[in-house]
Parts: structure tokens; sequence; C-alpha cells
């Protein structure tokens, strides 16, 4: 019965060829290790912001007048309203959180090396479409600290010389932000965005079945196959993946369930104090702060305090700060190593990306406090270090001495 | 390298550049000039102990709220019958002494009066006090609540230590009885902590400090201790206005995670098994 079901499919949808290629049969490399485990923990995060999200657009307005009052009208009145909100809430920093491991664990271990550049590049798209979900998201509670927050963020749009002003009206769709600028927000949030994001991960993972996952010591696991043509350094997903997924899931989500029945304000970072005040456009909070997720950038941005070739500060802050999300992209061509994983990488390439890590974590931390002389000159430092890591690695990476990468991978 | 080394060394250098370069300076003082029982310390909250299970102390503060707060103050997005129910107060009980005017039970917690004129009366609108516990926290409220002074300067003539300048009258003056600023010695404190004293006479030296708060005695309705109590309660009440789900959420968070526990657990076991094929 289930045979000739299957085979009915199959006459007219490569049914069993896609479950066996991206599931029963797809080789994953047996040496993969806990980093590895942030891929499948973001889907899981992906489905919980869809699930969550559809529930909270049932009973959320997206007008000025009723943004705010909806928001606690779900956290009071509608059943388990408040759950379903923490849920969309936590996710979200968990979301960043997951997807930064995951980006450090490709620098890592050299997983946008060739052949999977194009892979990397689909992941950072996916980072970008979700710093953009994560904002216009933000802005839809309609809080103090989600209106100074896109009043902040969309003014550097002002600042690009000539047609700065005239751009930055166009996409307020107002002289200043207000309700149009919010029910736009609100339709990138809903339908363009996540639309793309899925549309773009379906890809990458469609791209990462092609070329194959890479693993901790860098080695090409298909170099050596039995004679079934299966690699042998290798696995299948399912069912030795899946069980082992299934258990960190069940990690996961414990610390998950912890933050949001428990801290879902997260001291202040999953939701900002400021905002359980209604917005309001004639009064500025004392500190305008952005989600933790963006602080890094957001210190890169305070960090340019002079103009320069007459460009205001301001704007080049703003280049400073872009430049600091794309630069992720260039990385498989400024990596000229021959070899991928850090394991066999040189020392400047270890001492490089241990720099890399201090400064986003220190440009992290300078992102989420006031501004005095000593922390912008720490930020502009910072700010240094952070891009020499991408900068400086054609050379580095090029001229070091790599340790011999062994023929196969490595276990314990 | 071992890459597990290189993550607490990392956060090693991370602690040492911090320190370094001083950028983990004090952040200001969030309780303004309200100086501690001892007159150490300045702008620091008292802590509020509030207890969301507590069902005696919200109802009491939901009636101090309803008789000395909803003039002015709403609870906009809250409703009366959630609150009666949340707080265990009987439906009739609550619509005959904690529901004023021609509200019904399931009404939102508005206030009769016109934003425009309160605006003209105060010089603000007195804000909606739903989130405000989530906003401030309920150590500043129940630090601010207890801060208020006679103070002649001021239209109203009152002012707060917490926030200075409020538009706010002192409402709970009648319970407090008359508070003021004061003076009073202190001990003077040498370098080692202990009370300094003078080389010659060996008498414990003191120096004079003012804003301290003393309530004139016998004015009040109720005693300080009495009416550090109510403030407690009415910050308990606005604690639970904020986060009304709190109770139940902690406890629906219990099973949830009692079912997660047994799940990873499971599917723990049965990697393990799955694992033995491997190796």
């Amino acid at each position: 019965m289930v045979t000739r079901l299957m085979n009915w499919f199959d006459d007219r949808l490569p049914l069993t060829a896609t479950i066996e290629r991206h599931l029963t049969k797809y080789p994953a490399p047996i040496n993969m290790n806990i980093w590895y485990l942030a891929g499948v923990l973001l889907v899981v995060v992906l489905v919980i912001q869809l699930a969550s999200g559809i529930w909270l657009l049932m009973n959320y307005e997206p007008t000025a007048e009723g943004a705010f009052a909806s928001i606690q009208y779900i956290m009071r009145d509608v059943e388990y309203g408040y759950i379903i909100r923490y849920m969309h809430t936590t996710g979200a920093s968990a979301f960043f959180a997951l997807i930064y491991l995951h980006m450090f664990r490709g620098m890592m271990y050299g997983s946008y090396q060739k052949p999977r550049e194009l892979l990397w590049v689909l992941g950072w798209i996916t980072y970008v479409l979700l710093c953009a979900l994560g904002f216009t998201g933000y802005v839809l509670p309609w809080g103090q600290m989600s209106f100074w927050a896109a009043q902040v963020i969309m003014s550097l749009f002002g600042s690009i010389p000539y047609i700065g002003e005239d751009l930055l009206t166009w996409i307020r769709g107002d002289y200043l932000i207000s309700g149009i600028t919010l029910n736009r927000l609100f339709a990138f949030h809903v339908v363009l965005l996540p639309l793309a994001l899925i549309a773009v991960v379906f890809v990458h993972i469609l791209a990462l079945h092609e070329v194959g996952s890479n693993n901790p010591d860098g080695v090409d696991v298909k170099k050596y196959k039995d004679e079934d043509g299966v690699p042998l350094d290798t696995k299948p997903f399912f069912p030795y993946d899946v069980m082992h997924d299934l258990y960190a899931i069940g990690v996961f989500l414990i610390f998950f369930v912890t933050i949001m029945f428990f801290y879902p304000d997260g001291g202040g970072y999953v939701i900002e104090y400021v905002n359980y005040e209604a917005a309001d456009n004639l009064k500025t909070p004392e500190h305008i702060v952005p989600s933790w997720y963006y602080t890094p950038f957001y210190a890169m941005l305070r960090a340019v305090t002079f103009p320069l070739f007459g460009l205001s500060a301001k704007f080049l802050g703003f280049v400073v700060m872009a430049a600091g999300i794309a630069i992720f992209v260039a990385l498989p061509w400024l990596d000229r190593s021959p070899v991928k994983s850090i394991k066999y990488k040189g020392v400047y390439s270890k001492f490089f990306l241990a720099l890399f890590v201090v400064s986003f974590f220190v440009l992290g931390y300078l992102g989420t406090v006031t501004s005095t002389p000593g922390r912008t000159i720490a930020a502009q430092i910072f700010t240094v270090t952070y891009f020499a890591y991408f900068f400086l690695m054609p050379i580095y990476s090029k001229y070091e001495k790599c340790k011999p990468v062994p023929e196969r991978v490595q276990l314990g | 390298m071992k890459l597990n080394l290189l993550f607490p060394s990392l956060i090693i250098c991370l602690f040492g550049l911090s320190i370094s370069l001083n950028i983990n300076a004090a952040s200001g003082a969030p309780c303004g000039n309200y100086l501690s029982e001892d007159g150490l310390v300045k702008g620091e909250c008292d802590e509020a102990y509030v207890d969301a299970n507590d069902k005696a102390s919200l109802q009491r503060g939901a009636q101090i709220y309803m008789n000395y707060c909803l003039g002015c103050h709403s609870l906009k997005y809250a409703r009366y019958k959630k609150v009666s129910e949340d707080l265990e107060i009987p439906l009739d009980m609550f619509q005959d002494n904690l529901i004023f005017g021609d509200q019904k039970m399931g009404d939102l917690i508005q206030v009769g009066m016109d934003p425009k004129e309160a605006k003209e009366w105060f010089g603000n609108t007195p804000p909606d006090l739903t989130l405000e516990a989530g906003l401030r926290g309920p150590d500043w409220i129940y630090t601010y609540l207890k801060s208020f002074y006679i103070d002649e300067s001021r239209p109203l003539g009152v002012n707060n230590k917490v926030y200075e300048n409020v538009g706010m009258p002192h409402v709970l003056i009648d319970m407090q009885g008359t508070p003021r600023s004061v003076c009073k010695q202190i001990p003077l404190l040498a370098d080692n902590g202990g009370i300094k004293q003078d080389p010659l006479t060996g008498e414990q030296l003191s120096q004079e400090k003012c804003g301290f708060l003393e309530v004139d005695g016998g004015t009040g309705e109720l005693n300080p201790k009495e009416f550090d109590q109510a403030m407690l309660d009415l910050t308990n009440f606005l604690a639970y206005m904020t986060d009304p789900m709190k109770v139940e959420r902690e406890s629906i968070g219990t099973y949830v995670l009692l079912y997660l526990f047994i799940f990873t657990m499971l599917s723990y076991l049965l990697y393990r098994e799955f694992k033995k094929d491997l190796h």
C-alpha cells in the first residue's frame, strides 16, 4: 500500500529521490561538533518565529493609534497571547544569537572557501534579511524605543549627500516617522521579508546539500568513498544526525523556555524597558540604544566622529556601519589560505580571528552604553581591529605557515 | 592551539581591555537625590520586595490605587474584571467598593478627567500607570512614593527627592503625615570604614548632612512602618499591573520545563543507542 502510494508520487514528483538526497542518504561528516548545531537550531527558530508571528498577526493592529494598545491587548486579553508574544520576542534574540554562532563556525572552519562560496553568500543574505526583519519588527510595538530607534536608523539615510533628505522622506512616506512609516514597515515585516527569508534559506540548504557540509578539519570527505560511492567519513543524516539534533533541540528549548517563561524581559535585552511607554514624538528617551544584536554596528556608527573629504561624520559612520555588515560577504575572496580550518591555519590567522571576536564583543558592549570620550576612543580602536581581520586577511592568510592537513578526518 | 582554550583566554582579554580603557563607568543614580537611611548613599532606590503571590498585599494595593490614584492616573490597558479575578476579590464586592461612576466590569480602567484640563492643572497630563513598573522598575516606584516632602517654593507646596520638581501633589499626605527634608548629624567615617575620632579627646566625630526625610510625629493616619507597608502594597499592585500573567506564566513554564527535561532525556538515550553503530 505504502509502496504503491510512493510509486504513484514518484511517477509525478521526485519524492523518494528528494527524501534520500536531503534526509536519509545525505552524507554528513562524522567529525561534526557542537558548532554545527546552530544551523539546525536556526531552522527551529525560523519555524517558531513564523508560527508565533502568524498568531500575533491575528490580534495586532498596524496603526499609530492602535499598535501599542493592541500589544497590551495581546498580553492581557488574548488567551495565552503573552506566551505567543514572548515566544516571538525571545525567538528574535535567539535567532541572532544562533546566526552569530553559525557565522563564527563558518569563519573558524573556513566553511566559506571553495566550493562553498555561494553557500556563504546565501547565508550572508539571510543575515542581512534577518537584520531587516529585526529592525522592522522592533518598530511594530510602537513603544518609545521602537519609535526613536526607527527615527535614528532611518535618519541615517538622510545623511547621504545631495539626495539624502528627499530619500529619507521617500522612505518614511512622511516628513517624520508616522503611522504611514509604521504601515510600510509592517508590510515588509510580515510579507516581503519573511517570504524572501524562507526562499533564501531554502536555496541555502539546497546549495549546502550540493557541495556537502564542511567539517572541523576542513578536509574533503568526498575524497575517499566505499564501493557504493558513499564517502567513508560520513554518516547518513537520518537517523544519526536527526537523533543527535533532536537531543540538541531539547537542550536548546530548555534554555529558550526558561527565558520565555521566567525572564521574558531578558534583563532589558530581549524587551527594552523604555518600550513600556507608548511612542511619543515630543519626548526623546535619555538613551537611545538598539537591540543587543545590532550594538557592535551601532558602536561603529558612533565611533566615526570626524568629517572627511567634505562628507559628514554621520554619513561616514553610516558607511562604516554598513561596511561592517557587508564585509562578511567578501570572506571567500579575502582568504588566500591553502587550508580551511583554523586548526591547521597559522598563528596569524588565529590571532586575527581572536582579535575579531574580542572587537565584536567590545563593540557590542560599547553600543549598549552612553558614549564618553574614553569609550569613543575604545570604539575607534576596536572598529579598526574589527576591519583588520578582514582587510589584512589576503596578506596574513597567504604568507603564514600552516600545519599539514590530514588526509582523513580526525576523531576525538 | 586548542580551540577550547581560545575562548576562556578571549574572555580574560576582554575584561582586561575593558578595565584598562575604563569603559565600565558607573551609570547614573536611578533614584535622583534620595538619601539612604544612613546618609551614605545618594540616588540608590530602596528595594521593593514585590510578591505576585501575596494576594492580600495586592488587594490592599488595589484599594489604595482605586481610592487615591485613579482620580488622575488611568490603567487603560487593563480591565476591572481581570483585576477582580486575579486578585480574588468577589465581583459584587469589587463593583460596590472599587469601581466609581458608571463603568462596567468589562471596561478598561479609565479616568474621568479631561487630559487637556489635567495638563493645565499639573503642567503635564498624569501618565497612565499600567506599565509604569516595567518602565521604571518597582524599586523606583516604591522609593518615589516615600520621597515627597514639603517645599513651599513649588506650586503645589511639595517636592520629591526621587523625581525633582515633579508636578504631582502629595496625594497620600493624610496617610503619611507631613514629611520634611531635614539635616542630621551623621558619624564621620574614616578611610578604614570605622568612625573617625578626634585624635586628642577620642570623641567620635560627626558631620551635618541634609536631605533626610522625616515625618512630623502624629500628623499621619499611619505610622512610618505602616506607611512603608502601604506603599509596598501599592507598588506590588503596580508590578502586578505591568505583568498580570506572571503567576500563570511561571506555573505553565514549570510544566513545560518538566516536559522538556523528560523529552531531552529520552532523546539523549535514543541518540546514545544510535551512536553505538558509528564507532
